[in-house]
């Protein structure tokens, strides 16, 4: 319940939201916990594995217990921590992990089974029949395990991601961090100051403390008004650091509307960072350690620092009769502050002997224990072990304090292993451990306030240092410097399972029966026992874990060690990580100028490498795509068809040593081309395999213009930059990417030369422009290049204009195409025309051919070196035995062909020891009136007029299908001459 | 005789206005790659023809309408007037005038909209006005520049309604924030 | 990880393209046998510490360029323009 006068919550703001379905009342600046523990509201969720009754453990992001979903439908979130949202009007939260509800959970049934489903169980069950695994064991695991559910419907919520740059990250903003904050930023360095809570403070908003004569949270406000007022503070509340990685950058994630109902168009739910810093501060403060001991899971047991904070922070008393129960000076704080706020205190079971606690006007019991817990839904009462015997104490609250772990782990992330310190019996960063980073305060395992500003300070100065700055002298705030003075408990002996890992239900018995079963070494009791593994990856179990399993096996924790922390620090949603990447945001899109025209004319795009390409042209009385196609390849044949191939890289290479380059680079000879020629060549990998292909014209003595296939033109781009620089920094060579700058258009057909002569403002003829000529023409009062090349094998040109023109360009060749009984044609009908050709492209050339195996080996000259020459002399890449490129039709029953099929001979076995053979490329085609098909075949040359059988085993298709030569029309090459 | 219409890159598409932040497409004339192959000459000749000089890496300069951007590895891009005739005796040059998309974005919230976009450094305090670097918006080959008034950002020509939806998206991000 | 190119200065990993060892600067002659050119093309150490390695900037300015880092520390110790690596190994 909620007591007057007391915490930092704006009573003048009422907020009410549902907890599955019903109404509960609030403030501004209560989470769902603290709200819920005003309401007296205990039970918040159920157990990962018993289904046991859960209420919160903590009031951070630590949390293990209190897992609930917030949102509904495809906006809904699983497994949020109510210790971390915070409420808002409207918000509704749902329990999970309960069915059919959170009150009244079937599958709590798994606690009773308790004695069968100890450590090892997966292991030790479901080892056989093979076959239950699919149909028995996985289903009933898959009903069983997991926490919260997706909604199952695409995240109706936006997210970003972004990049920040500082001098001076400070990660946690508690005393250490502000100060270290306030040190740097008033000394001029931009810093970043980020908080996991929505408040900046840390515990000074949670202990009833005086900083400089105020109360703490008063103190921190101040220094959070001053950063605010500073150009080079960037302050980042509800920002939680979860990872670091090499080189000075850091991961957040920030919260940015997960506290509003109202969110504005575009707004995002969480952005995900990337903070580029020079040096870092982590002052991330300290995690509470619970104590073991039987039914230590019940609802109203939990930490004492998150009863003060709930008590303090948020004004909520956590309890009407609360016990308090510690190995170290916090217990006695705890039922100090409940006693001063008017809450009643059971007693104080404190379990060192001979402490002292002066003016406590409640039970304080010395050398003792609490050691069992009543109480199903909500703990009744706890049971007190002294040295006289045991009895029962009421209480619905137990504050209990196992000492505190520093929070280290992002000191881990880069391998780092913390060191034990035995004066705090716990484990602190081992300095060094990253780069630039400094560690302050309570995660370095200095617990009063004094101590964490004066560290605070002095992290500040450390990092201004290497930095170059000087901090101006400051006085160091009056504080806290309170003792801690622990004395180590871990686990109070005695039957019933103590709970080590809340998460995921790892008790201390499970932990002696790792080691028993001889999982000694700390990576192993973790993975048979499952602890450390849920969502909180063990940070309110793993020391007291060690300490049991080092009990168990005879050694110290220091020698047990521990196991690795590894990003992120808490849960980071995929969506966040992949902010933007969803649907149109996966990756650019590259549009050519003749784009709107394709989709006004109806044509489906298909995607090439980043480009998109119109794949055929519908025309209205056609019923499929085969029919347009066939068409479109009709125009080409017969008349003349129109392609957009502006998507083919275009390099533009000038310098004196432009010949050498391409003399290299290529397998074939440029340097003998002449002025005003064009030429085909083949490039090859140093391996000697074959990377791309395409045409290179020559424009000028030292100025060249190579083109590569649509998807390899990066990988050819950098290939030539690494020849130029890595291989021959003393060439005079400069290469250009103009992909860009030019939209070029394939005019292909016996009527190309007719269309093109009816725009050109000089005709040309085939004396004046033969078969791979290039040069400059005029169009339209527009400077064009003119190239007569043709990947189709008819008489053709490629024609290019700079792209602020291909539009109208492009209209106004399919209009002419039209006017001679052609049109425009897509890459179906391109893929059939060079197929009837057996022109190559990357599904033949996949990165496993040689020239040899497409039949160009006399394209590597003799006379020179090139990329990959001495390579494809090895003798397995001129052996016969290799596939080799041949054409293929169907000559039995079954017409269709298949790319990705196997060959093998007629009546061979269709097993994969027998394989001849596979096909690259298929289609039909309209000249030869059947399918036609690429493939690679062994001995293939030889094998012209062999019958061999092609079948493809994924789709089901055999057919029985003819070697022959893989140029299937006008083989002599006399159409594009002509 | 037939007449081919001239189209811009961004066509309709900007400019675009969200919260206090425009973009808008920017006309700046020729674009002149130029492949340095003697600086010291090539610096010369442009002082001389354009009045600017080829700037250091990150730099651009500007004389008049003439401005020089650098560009890369041994390159700059002269932008504004047609190339003299000596500069090829000291560089490539190669017109990429229809190679690329220009958008200028202005107002406040404009750098946080680009660290959503780009994984640079373009705090004020060390990109200041005419530097210029190059690198990704997104996945797209950018270069980006400070000017007197925003930053002016190239990419690729076909990529040019890819960067407005980019750029849509971040700016409603950053203007839902202010 | 970044990487501080001697041109652009400290930039994101993203920005860069791996190749690989930086023995491919070093291509053999056309002759020199089938040892060295299976050494240059394939034999790789993996060493625990130092490794000389080819980025190019992509991303950025489109250097190619020679990086020494640490692969047990990640620490990177140099990064220097391989047309300058070339040049002084003629
Ligand atoms: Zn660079």
């Amino acid at each position: 319940m909620r007591i007057a006068g007391r915490g930092l919550v704006n009573r003048d703001k009422p907020v009410s939201f549902t907890f599955d379905g019903r109404r509960y009342d609030g403030f501004a600046g209560d989470t769902v916990a603290s709200a819920m523990l005003a309401n007296g509201q205990r039970l918040m969720g159920r157990s990962f594995k018993y289904h046991r009754p859960r209420g919160v453990l903590s009031a951070g992001s630590e949390e293990p217990n209190a897992l609930v979903t917030t949102g509904v439908g495809p906006a809904s979130e699983p497994n949020v921590r109510a210790t971390m949202q915070e409420i808002y009007e409207g918000l509704a939260v749902r329990s999970q992990n309960a069915w059919p509800s959170l009150d009244l959970d079937l599958m709590a049934v798994n606690d009773l089974a308790s004695p069968f489903l100890g450590a090892g169980f997966y292991y030790k069950t479901f080892m056989w029949p093979r076959k239950f695994w699919k149909h028995v064991y996985e289903p009933v695991i898959r009903r069983a395990a997991g926490l919260g559910r997706l909604s199952g419907g695409p995240n109706a919520d936006a997210y970003e991601k972004a990049y920040a740059f500082c001098d001076l990250l400070v990660i946690g903003a508690g005393p250490a961090g502000l100060m270290a904050a306030l040190v740097a930023a008033r000394a001029g360095a931009d810093v970043i100051l980020a908080g996991e809570d929505a408040l900046m403070g840390g515990r000074l908003n949670a202990e009833n403390e005086h900083v400089d004569g105020q109360p703490g949270h008063a103190w921190a406000a101040g220094v959070v008004a001053e950063l605010a007022t500073m150009d080079n503070v960037r302050l980042m509340p509800r920002t939680t650091v979860t990872g670091v990685y090499d080189g000075g950058m850091f991961s957040a994630l920030e919260r940015v509307n997960q506290h509003r109902a109202r969110r504005g168009e575009g707004a995002p739910l969480e952005c995900f960072w990337r903070i580029a810093a020079k040096q870092s501060i982590l002052a991330a403060g300290a995690l509470e350690r619970p104590v073991a001991f039987a039914n230590n899971d019940r609802p109203g047991i939990m930490t004492a620092g998150a009863v003060r904070a709930y008590l303090t922070r948020w004004g909520v008393a956590p309890g009407k009769q609360v016990a308090v129960f510690g190995n170290n000076d916090d217990a006695h704080r705890t039922a100090r502050d409940l006693a001063a706020a008017g809450v009643h205190v059971a007693a104080v079971i404190d379990s060192r002997e001979g402490v002292s606690m002066e003016g406590a006007d409640f039970p304080v019991l010395r050398g003792a224990v609490v050691c069992n817990a009543s109480g199903r839904k909500e703990l009744e009462s706890v049971t007190i072990r002294t040295a006289g015997g045991e009895h029962k104490i009421q209480a619905d609250c137990l504050a209990m304090s196992g000492g505190w772990n520093p929070s280290l782990h992002l000191t881990c992330h880069l391998g780092g292993r913390p060191t034990w310190e035995p004066d705090i019996h716990a484990f602190v960063p081992t300095p060094g451990a990253v780069p630039g980073m400094h560690v302050a305060g309570a995660c370095n395992g200095t617990f009063s306030t004094h101590g964490c500003l004066a560290a605070g300070v002095a992290a500040a100065e450390n990092a201004l240092e290497a930095l170059g700055r000087k901090p101006e002298p400051m006085d160091l705030p009056q504080a806290d410097d309170a003792p801690y003075n622990l004395k180590p408990l871990w686990s109070v002996p005695g039957k019933g399972r103590a709970w080590l890992d809340f998460q995921n239900d790892v008790c201390v018995k499970d932990v002696q029966q790792a080691a028993a079963e001889n999982f000694r070494s700390a990576e192993h009791m973790k993975r048979y026992t499952t602890q450390g593994m849920a969502p909180d990856q063990g940070k309110n179990s793993n020391v007291a874990a060690l300490a049991v399993l080092a009990d168990a096996t005879g050694r110290g924790i220091a020698e047990t060690g521990t196991t690795t922390f590894r990003p992120p620090y808490t849960p980071v949603a995929i969506a966040a990580m992949g902010a933007g990447g969803q649907g149109k945001g996966f990756a650019p899109e590259r549009l050519t100028t003749s784009h709107a025209a394709s989709l006004a004319m109806g044509a489906p795009m298909v995607e090439a490498g980043l480009w998109y390409r119109p794949s055929y042209f519908p025309r209205g009385q056609e019923r499929n795509w085969r029919q347009s196609c066939d068409r479109e390849v009709g125009f080409v044949r017969k008349t003349v068809g129109v392609c957009d191939v502006s998507t083919l890289g275009k390099i533009d290479i000038q310098g004196p040593d432009s010949a050498k380059l391409l003399d290299l680079v290529y397998t074939n000879k440029f340097s003998t081309l002449k002025v005003g020629k064009v030429r085909y060549g083949l490039m090859l990998r140093e391996d000697g395999f074959v990377m791309d292909d395409g045409t290179c014209a020559r424009l000028g003595e030292t100025h060249y213009l190579m083109t590569t296939t649509t998807g390899a033109a990066g990988e050819v781009m950098r290939h030539l930059e690494f020849v130029t620089q890595c291989l021959h920094p003393e060439w005079q060579v400069h290469l250009t990417s103009v992909t860009e700058q030019w939209a070029q258009f394939a005019v292909a057909g016996p009527k190309s030369r007719e269309l093109l002569n009816g725009l050109l403002e000089q005709p040309i003829d085939n004396d004046s422009f033969p078969f791979m000529a290039c040069g400059s023409e005029r169009l339209g009062g527009v400077a064009a290049r003119l190239f007569r090349i043709s990947f189709s094998g008819e008489h053709a040109y490629e024609i290019t204009v700079p792209a602020r023109y291909g539009a109208a360009l492009f209209d106004l060749l399919v209009a002419r195409a039209e006017a001679l009984e052609g049109g425009a044609y897509g890459m179906e009908a391109l893929n059939v025309l060079r197929l009837e050709k057996g022109h190559i492209t990357h599904a033949e050339i996949d990165g496993r051919a040689t020239a040899g195996d497409i039949g160009m080996e006399r394209m590597v000259s003799d006379a020179k070196d090139c990329i990959g020459k001495t390579m494809s002399e090895r003798p397995g890449l001129r052996d016969p035995e290799r596939g080799q490129l041949v054409g293929l039709r169907p000559v039995g029953a079954v017409k269709q062909l298949t790319a990705g099929a196997f060959l093998f001979e007629a009546g061979a076995e269709a097993r994969r020891e027998n394989a001849q053979g596979y096909t690259t490329s298929v289609g039909f085609s309209p000249d030869i009136g059947t399918f036609i098909g690429l493939a690679f075949v062994m001995r293939g040359r030889q094998r012209h007029g062999e019958v061999m059988r092609m079948v493809d085993h994924l789709r089901e298709i055999e057919a029985e299908v003819e070697i022959c030569a893989p140029v299937f029309v006008d083989p002599e090459g006399g159409r594009a001459r002509g | 005789m037939v007449e081919l219409k001239a189209q811009t890159p961004f066509g309709e598409l900007l400019p675009l206005h969200i919260g206090d932040m425009t973009v808008a497409a920017r006309d700046l004339g020729q674009l002149t790659v130029l492949g340095v192959f003697d600086r010291a000459g090539l610096s010369k000749a442009l002082e001389a023809a354009h009045g600017v000089a080829l700037p250091e890496p990150l730099q651009s300069t500007a004389e008049g309408d003439a401005q020089c951007l650098w560009f890369g590895r041994e390159e700059a891009l002269l932008v504004g007037p047609t190339p003299d005739e000596a500069l090829a005796k000291h560089a490539a040059l190669v017109d990429v005038s229809d190679g690329w998309a220009v958008a200028e974005l202005q107002g406040p919230g404009a750098e946080d909209v680009l660290a959503r976009l780009a994984p640079v450094d373009l705090r004020d305090s060390v990109f200041e006005p005419g530097d210029i670097l190059r690198s990704q918006l997104r996945d797209m080959p950018a270069s980006i520049t400070r000017t007197e008034t925003g930053f002016l950002l190239l990419v690729y020509r076909s990529m040019a309604a890819t960067l407005v939806q980019e750029l849509r998206r971040a700016m409603e991000a950053v203007a839902s924030r202010r | 990880m970044r990487i501080e190119c001697p041109i652009c200065g400290s930039r994101d990993r993203r920005e860069f393209y791996y190749r690989g060892d930086a023995i491919a600067l070093a291509r053999p002659a056309p002759d020199a046998g089938d040892d060295v050119w299976d050494a240059y093309l394939h034999l790789r150490d993996n060493p625990a510490g130092e490794t000389r390695d080819l980025w190019q900037h992509e991303g950025g300015c489109g250097a190619w360029l020679v990086v020494t880092r640490d692969t047990v520390t990640h620490a990177v110790h140099a990064v220097e323009l391989a047309s300058d690596v070339k040049r002084a190994m003629a």
